[in-house]
């Protein structure tokens, strides 16, 4: 194996065809002629600006779980609910598998998924790889497909509209903390992170 | 169009993890997925390096079955199940929407179908159609397989919303005798149909629709 590969080179990930790296301007995006897929996009935020909007989706992320996310009424006898109360319930409803996975999709990996991308980025912004840098790029990448919480947010939705049939329904603050998340994750999907490979390693001194 | 240079033709590999380009060596077959043993490690990340994802037809056709054949019980099992003091109600996937649409919001009812029942199916034909097309080295509509290859993984995660309802109205419908409701097999299920697909989908290497195809554009 060469290691000895030109960098200004970029392969489509989903076709296998070679292209020369291309500088983008800012609203640019390069397609891959082949199969029109989004080879890269300009990157609007610099790693100080995409550190602050972790910290602020992890502050959010604490609020949504230490907080209800709906409490139900029934003849004023009041029920709420928070992400770790539904898990439990899953996991004694004999519903094990599920509770399993929803802990995973909604809080172990988006937490994880966070914290990853915070210690990173704090290194990023100083312009050098953070310790540990390769392994946790690549943990990065097999955690992403896997962090739920903007589906979780719809499927809210859909049990208060079911529950208002039957219930008093309030919506208590960990619902909205999940809202504002959603919308920073949607902030956040089209940042590429290929560019802190480019980073140096931090000095060893 | 045929201009266009391929890695594989011109001896490269593009890293799936970190997408750094790097020389591959001619007629190692580990590195065409075919080997089971581990492929070369890329030498900036440390995944391994392959010219194709290893054993992507046989694997992603097993998950598609898989998940198939679990799609069937999370249909037809009740997923829900509302209990109150005179009656006991079971709700399938399909009852809920109904439910949806009959009671409360057709537009709501319209989502859950779609994540339900509509992104799983097309999970399957789509993964389906792509696998054979491919192994025929079909050189039929690639640009449109390419597209629907990324939509699929695009939306495959969606299908998950009916799990969350059931697990949200689970923990939160707790009224004792009153009212409850709970998880029934038919979630756990669907759960794990959900998950297959999403490890089917991973697991197809959409380059290989492009690969030796019989009628080149």
């Amino acid at each position: 194996m060469d290691t000895g590969a030109p960098e200004q080179l970029v392969i489509c990930k989903y076709c296998d065809t070679v292209y020369r790296r291309c500088r983008l301007a800012p609203g640019e995006v390069a397609e891959c002629p082949r199969c029109r897929c989004e080879l890269e996009r300009y990157q609007w935020l610099n790693p100080a600006v995409m550190l602050a909007l972790v910290l602020t989706a992890l502050l959010l992320f604490v609020q949504a779980n230490v907080w209800p996310i709906v409490t139900l009424g029934l003849n004023g006898q009041y029920n709420g609910v928070r992400l770790w109360g539904m898990i439990i319930a899953m996991w004694h409803e004999d519903a094990a598998v599920v509770a399993v996975i929803t802990a995973v999709t909604l809080f172990f990996f988006p937490l994880l998924k966070m914290l990853l991308l915070g210690w990173l980025l704090w290194f990023a912004r100083l312009g050098v790889r953070a310790p540990g840098f390769a392994r946790l790029m690549v943990l990065l990448h097999h955690v992403n497909p896997w962090t739920m919480s903007e589906v979780f947010v719809l499927g809210a939705l859909v049990s208060i509209v079911k529950a208002h049939l039957y219930f008093e329904v309030v919506a208590d603050p960990g619902i909205y903390a999940y809202a504002a998340l959603t919308v920073l994750i949607t902030l956040f999907s089209g940042v590429d992170l290929r560019d802190l490979w480019d980073m140096p390693e931090r000095d060893a001194t | 169009m045929s201009a266009l240079p391929r890695a594989i033709d011109l001896g490269l590999i593009g890293c799936r993890v970190c997408g750094l380009v790097c020389r591959s060596v001619v007629g190692d077959a580990r590195l065409d997925g075919d080997g089971l043993d581990d492929a070369m490690a890329c030498p900036r990340c440390g995944a391994a390096l392959r010219r194709r994802k290893s054993a992507s037809f046989a694997s992603t056709w097993a998950l598609l079955l898989a998940a198939f054949l679990l799609y069937i019980p999370a249909n037809v099992l009740p997923i829900m199940r509302t209990a109150s003091l005179n009656d006991i109600d079971d709700n399938t996937i399909i009852s809920g929407v109904v439910e949806l649409w009959v009671k409360g919001s057709p537009g709501l009812a319209v989502i859950v179908f779609c994540a339900s029942i509509v992104v799983p199916m097309l999970k399957f034909t789509v993964l389906a159609t792509l696998l054979t097309s491919s192994q025929r080295h079909s050189g039929w509509a690639p640009v449109q397989r390419a597209k629907l290859y990324r939509f699929v993984e695009l939306i495959g995660y969606w299908s998950m919303l009916d799990v969350f309802v059931v697990a949200l109205l689970s923990g939160l419908v707790r009224f004792n005798v009153l009212s409850r409701v709970e998880p029934l097999p038919g979630v756990i299920f669907f759960g794990l149909t959900v998950v297959l697909t999403m490890f089917a989908s991973m697991s197809f290497d959409p380059r290989l629709i492009w690969d030796d195809r019989v009628t080149d554009e």
